[in-house]
């Protein structure tokens, strides 16, 4: 490849003819806002010469010369978003010339892989090598078994990576993978979701006996209001628009890692496990941009796969997944039948509740680590929202030939509060009494800051005032405008308000400077200068010789809407970041005599603060539902969000991730569906255009009311949690919109157009 | 089989490509789209690819001032074109109305999509002045008036996963005006 | 994705030779389903001409009222004409529910014409579909086929055909402009589909080597009114789960032509011709509208999760003729 500014864009070239070579980094030379070409060493490449993403290097005082005060107020990270310098995993460009590894999926669910023809397809051009459990490197076995790739014949899912093709060129690999011939022993598999499977277990419910199950069944059975639903959700993808992706190098000093996954520290412990490596020989560098949600959360297939690419090759590898191979590898959200009963006296409080939920599982997962991998009962949402004397939850868990799902935190997510809301809403209907009124008569009896009688009667109050609640018509199916009836609906959320713990590491390197490195994804400079400072005083070294590195090792979330607060707040990087920089600083000082024992043997302290339990975050959201009385199309043209915001530094921003997360709500309650097909296991759906997600012009108005107080104030950085709360809560407002418009309840998700469309009048 | 991969070759062509005002001469492989001949070739990360076939929009530049899909657009269709990506809105240093746009509205979540959705919305603003209708410009047609209502379907082809539709159709509308 | 040469002939002829030499070779136009399917393993061509800069990229407007739509031209750019947008509503509509506006900035008339089903097992190289191996069976029959045909499909296939724009032609009576090996020839669209049968592999009658050049639509009547209607699972970019194209002219109070198609239902545009029956003279009366719906689709035999599609195109007929007749009023 040759371009007419060759000499200025420091091509390299690739190793030998016919190999494109990848370009070096030309855009941040010849941006026009960089100043043209910069040297090397200019702050850019860290010390193992890599470029860096950093969202406060060396050329932020470039532009801000250049462009003045232009950007006031805005970060340095959203710019580059805007201008395509942000940059994610897979765009880190090593010095040596990249190879592409793509991996080969079973298309068994179940069964073991007895040979694959890595020798023919070894003879395509192009191609460094194919791997598989014949012939790859042994790894020592993660408590996740889904990641020791390559490691035993055992296929658990369809879609599983057997293989892996690495080569010269992404046309190639791609090629590769798709010719790969896999031989299989194939056994019977088991898939699909039943509440009676055989091999279901209790993984935990409430105690039985007398103020228990039993107790739960007489009052229901008295009650003078008593309802039994059952309500199912599919399979959830997170599908980020992002493809999980890595970059990995094995260098002198180490493997070296970009990764899309913000949890730095987990990746890095897990490969140091899997590569039998000191966690110090494994850099992992998560950018500042990027996935930051769901199934990024915990490393995945892909990054053990660059790993052992970039081993055995012994060149820089970059995987990214197809779309199609995320839906299989990257983590979903279980399908759910859940029951809910729901027992009421004559004034519609609520005497007794019982909640019994089935999710999935794969085969694969340890079934003492809890249902759904990372959720467990937790404190129960209903709890929280409401006063039930008597209440019975059971958990049940069913192992299937299907992948891991990755987290469901059914009581409080989206699915439970689906669930719990639309009965709510029912149970309303059936005593007679507006939905607000009912959930108003049973709040908790504390009047205390932060609990619900004070936060969610507050969301609910202002809500229906912004919302223009007053003087509804609880009938439904009366309300027509041209050929759409309309209806709203309510439904109230819980969450729980906790950051995640803040981990500082703090490494003195051969150039005798002290590299602190923390998990944040971007940070305002003067507090990046106060860390600095701090670390310095600790060590007893000038802070010249400290530097702050960001959105390493420990993890940056990066999620949905954009977290950036504005200037002349309080200093909270500094008061959250402070005692880690300080614990791992002290403790370096301390090994620093060592040093002298051991010269040349790079020292490294760790220091974590755990976040203290923060309460709960309440919710309250509106939906305004119209369907077609022809087609039964439904569309939303207004949500509202009403929620506890404490004493938010940044309400914007806080909004931002709100409006966000309700737009997502929306997209599960109408669109998104995971499919199966029993005869072979796996998704059938696996891409966009037959796992449909929201567009534009699905998206309503959709509005956040952020009510301040005492209660404590979700952070806007804490992107899974904020998306937690503001998801639960869409789907039962919009299902119960729906039944007010219609009269028709749905409670399977999605609410698509075939539940609807001929049980409507027509005239 | 052996033979049969053996004889195949990989069939490359030199195309001429105009990315962003600068001329380049690239040899490609037939089947290299233009996202991986921008991303994998001239370090134009800008465009992202978050499907690979034409459903999320994260892959939106603009082809002789249309905006497409590059994923499904192949490099050696396209010699002698004129290509801009993201990095190329801002002339000559001076931010394009639309990246001011997108901050002042907070509509950049994740970041992933956003380089697609300022590619269609320079699309959006240009295909409006050009008169080119939407499924919702009335009938029979007016010069379209780039409402909300105009801009959310006609940037349907954009997914963003982090929900930020309200503030990039807000930003665009400012934009429009 | 295989290897593959690619050619771009600066003449028609020049393409009729490239890929009548080339067994394996395949015309390319905008290339948003053909690079689909190649890069997902349904189709591997050894050799693409391209034919997306042949000069057939005008709306031409003929002699008698008519159009000529070029083959190559975008959906957008045929959207946007004005001659479509005045006198053929139904074309420009259904244009503009091509897809999104990228895929319209690219894709071509002819390709849209020339799409392939979208049903989950063609498109999945892992799973048996007949469409893509005939004999290897159709797993959508007995399993997800939420989507997929309720009439005029065969056991050997249920898919349907996605094209918004062959809708709008069946009801239009549009003729395709076809080139091969043996000369120019002309095929009515609604012959110009393919019934699966035994051996769904081929879609349409087009040959090795047939070039589509153009689309003929015929005039419009001028108190004709016409629209099309598209209904999907979200609200915006997304294939039809039912579509209806309707040409209606009504003169005082009487049906005097009526012209309608329905897609997403077969493995073609389905020309609803008993429902035009009852309409042809009857007078213009939502009853009737109705009645004339309700005997649509004709034949229709649902699969086990698709019937709702039934009540479906019989609701959005009626209310398409509804609304059409109150335009002519």
């Amino acid at each position: 490849m040759h371009t007419d500014r060759t000499d200025r864009r420091g091509h390299r070239p690739g190793r030998g003819a016919g190999i494109p070579e990848r370009a070096d980094d030309a855009r941040w030379r010849d941006a026009p806002w960089n100043g043209g070409h910069r040297g090397e060493g200019a702050g850019r490449r860290d010390g193992n010469g890599w470029h860096r993403g950093e969202p406060d290097g060396g050329r932020d005082g470039d532009r801000r010369g250049e462009r003045g005060g232009e950007r006031d107020g805005e970060w340095d990270g959203e710019w580059d978003k805007v201008t395509g310098r942000a940059r994610f995993a897979a765009e880190y460009s090593p010095r040596a010339a990249l190879a592409y590894a793509v991996p080969v999926q079973a298309t068994i669910a179940r069964g073991e892989v007895r040979n694959v023809d890595s020798e023919t397809i070894l003879t395509l051009p192009g191609m460094l090598a194919v791997l598989w459990h014949g012939n790859a490197p042994g790894l020592g076995v993660p408590e996740d078994s889904g990641l020791a790739l390559f490691q035993s014949p055992k296929v658990a899912y369809r879609g599983q990576f057997v293989a892996a093709v690495v080569a010269e060129t992404l046309e190639t690999a791609y090629e590769a993978a798709a010719r790969v011939r896999v031989d299989y022993a194939a056994e019977p598999h088991d898939v699909v979701l039943r509440a009676d499977h055989p091999r279901a277990y209790r993984a935990w419910e409430d105690a039985p006996g007398e103020d228990g199950r039993e107790a739960v069944e007489r009052a229901l059975r008295e009650a003078r209001v008593s309802l039994d639903l059952t309500y199912t959700t599919p399979a959830y993808h997170h599908n980020p628009l992002e493809p999980h992706s890595t970059v990995a190098v094995w260098e002198d000093q180490g493997l070296v890692i970009y990764d899309s996954c913000p949890g730095a520290a987990a990746v890095r412990d897990t490969l140091a496990e899997l590569f039998t490596l000191p966690p110090s020989l494994v850099r992992v560098i998560t950018p500042d941009a990027g996935v930051g949600y769901g199934g990024a959360a915990t490393t995945r297939p892909q990054t053990v796969l660059a790993a052992i690419a970039a081993q055995v090759t012994g060149r820089p590898v970059q995987v990214t997944l197809t779309r199609r191979q995320m839906f299989a590898v990257t983590g979903y959200r279980t399908p759910l039948v859940q029951r809910v009963r729901l027992g009421a006296d004559g004034r519609g409080r609520l005497v007794a509740l019982g909640h019994d939920v089935v999710e999935q599982t794969s085969t694969t997962a340890d079934p003492a680590a809890g249902p759904g991998a990372a959720g467990g009962p937790g404190r129960p949402v209903c709890e929280v929202l409401y006063d039930v004397p008597l209440r019975h939850r059971t958990h049940t868990v069913v192992p299937l030939d299907v992948p891991a799902p990755s987290w469901s935190r059914t009581q409080g997510d989206l699915p439970g509060v689906f669930a719990l809301e639309s009965a709510i809403d029912e149970l309303a209907a059936a005593c007679g009494l507006d939905p607000i009124e009912l959930r108003l008569r049973n709040l908790p009896e504390a009047d205390r800051p932060g609990s619900a009688a004070a936060g969610l009667a507050a969301c609910l109050r202002a809500g229906a005032e912004r919302f223009g609640w007053a003087g509804r018509d609880p009938a439904p199916g009366v309300r027509r405008d041209g050929r759409w009836l309309v209806g709203t609906g309510v439904a109230a959320a819980a969450y729980p308000v906790a950051q995640s713990p803040a981990e500082a590491t703090v490494r003195l390197d051969a150039d005798g400077r002290f590299r602190v490195r923390l998990a944040a994804p971007r940070m305002r400079p003067e507090e990046r200068a106060a860390l600095t400072t701090i670390a310095a005083v600790v060590l007893g070294v000038t802070p010249e010789r400290v530097e702050i590195e960001l959105g390493g090792e420990g993890g940056a979330a990066a999620g949905p809407p954009a977290p950036a607060a504005a200037g002349g707040d309080e200093p909270e990087d500094v008061v959250r970041w402070g005692m880690p920089v300080v614990r791992a600083c002290e403790a370096l000082a301390a090994m620093l005599g060592e040093r002298e024992a051991h010269p040349g043997v790079p020292l490294e302290a760790r220091a974590r603060a755990d976040a203290p339990d923060g309460g709960h975050a309440f919710g309250a959201q509106f939906a305004e539902a119209r369907v077609n009385l022809d087609t039964g199309e439904v569309r939303v043209p207004r949500l509202l969000g009403v929620f506890t915001a404490g004493s938010a530094a940044d309400a914007d921003a806080l909004r931002a991730r709100f409006t966000g997360a309700m737009t997502l709500g929306l997209s599960m309650t109408l669109c998104e569906e995971g499919e199966l097909d029993e005869r072979w296991g796996g998704f059938l759906n696996q891409d966009l255009s037959h796992y449909l997600l929201a567009t534009f012009a699905d998206a309503p108005d959709v509005a956040a009311l952020l009510l301040p107080g005492d209660g404590p104030a979700p952070d806007p950085a804490e992107a899974d949690r904020l998306t937690g709360l503001g998801t639960s809560g869409t789907a039962a407002a919009i299902a119960n919109a729906v039944h007010h418009a219609t009269g028709i309840r749905v409670r399977d998700l999605p609410i698509r157009l075939d539940a609807l469309v001929g049980r409507l009048p027509t005239g | 089989m052996t033979g049969e991969l053996h004889t195949e070759r990989v069939r490359s062509r030199t195309v001429r490509l105009t990315v962003n005002g600068v001329r380049h001469h690239v040899r490609v492989d037939t089947r290299t789209s233009l996202l991986d001949t921008l991303r994998e070739r001239l370090g134009l990360t800008g465009a992202k690819k978050g499907c690979d076939h034409g459903e999320c929009g994260t892959c939106t530049v603009l082809v002789a001032g249309r905006r497409v899909y590059s994923c499904l657009t192949l490099t050696v269709a396209l010699d002698g074109a004129e290509v801009t990506t993201v990095e190329g809105l801002a002339a000559g240093g001076e931010p394009h109305p639309l990246q001011r746009a997108f901050l002042a509205h907070r509509a950049v979540g994740c970041g992933y999509c956003t380089p697609g959705q300022l590619c269609a919305a320079v699309g959006v603003l240009a295909e409006a002045d050009a008169g080119v209708p939407s499924a919702v410009t009335p009938d029979p047609a007016e010069p379209p008036a780039l409402d909300l209502a105009e801009i959310r379907e006609r940037m349907s082809g954009n997914l963003c996963r982090c929900g930020c539709y309200g503030r990039i159709a807000a930003a665009i509308a400012e934009v429009a005006r | 994705m295989r290897p593959f040469d690619y050619e771009r002939p600066w003449n028609i002829d020049a393409a009729l030779a490239a890929v009548r030499d080339t067994p394996g070779a395949m015309y390319l136009g905008g290339g948003t389903n053909l690079i689909d399917l190649m890069r997902l393993g349904v189709l591997a061509p050894e050799l693409l001409v391209d034919v997306s800069r042949l000069p057939f990229d005008r709306v031409e407007e003929t002699g008698d009222g008519g159009l000529v739509i070029g083959a190559a031209v975008r959906s957008a750019d045929l959207a946007s004409h004005l001659g479509v947008r005045r006198r053929y509503p139904v074309l420009a509509q259904a244009a503009l529910s091509v897809g999104s506006a990228q895929i319209r900035n690219m894709g071509t008339v002819a390709g849209n014409l020339l799409q392939r089903t979208r049903c989950a097992y063609f498109t999945d190289v892992t799973k048996p579909c007949n469409k893509r191996e005939p004999g290897s069976g159709c797993p959508a029959v007995d399993g997800v086929h939420r989507n997929l045909a309720v009439v005029g499909y065969s056991p050997s296939c249920v898919a349907t055909h996605p094209s918004d724009l062959a809708v709008a032609f069946a009801a239009l009576d549009a003729v395709v402009r076809i080139e091969g090996a043996t000369g120019p020839r002309r095929v009515p669209i609604t012959a110009f589909y393919r019934d699966p049968g035994d051996d769904p592999r081929q879609d349409t009658v087009l040959e090795h080597a047939d070039l589509i050049t153009g689309i003929e639509v015929p005039p419009a009547g001028a108190a004709a009114h016409s629209a099309y209607r598209k209904v999907c699972d979200r609200t915006s970019f997304a294939f039809a789960v039912v579509s209806v194209a309707v040409v209606l002219e009504v003169t005082a109070g009487a049906v005097r032509d009526c012209r309608i198609a329905l897609g997403g239902v077969a493995p073609k545009p389905w020309r609803a011709e008993r429902a035009e029956e009852v309409l042809y003279g009857a007078d213009a009366t939502e009853e009737n509208f109705a009645r004339a719906a309700r005997t649509e689709p004709a034949g229709a035999r649902p699969l086990r999760d698709n019937g709702y599609k039934v009540p479906l195109v019989r609701n959005l007929l009626t209310r398409t003729l509804i609304d059409l007749a109150k335009k002519g009023a």
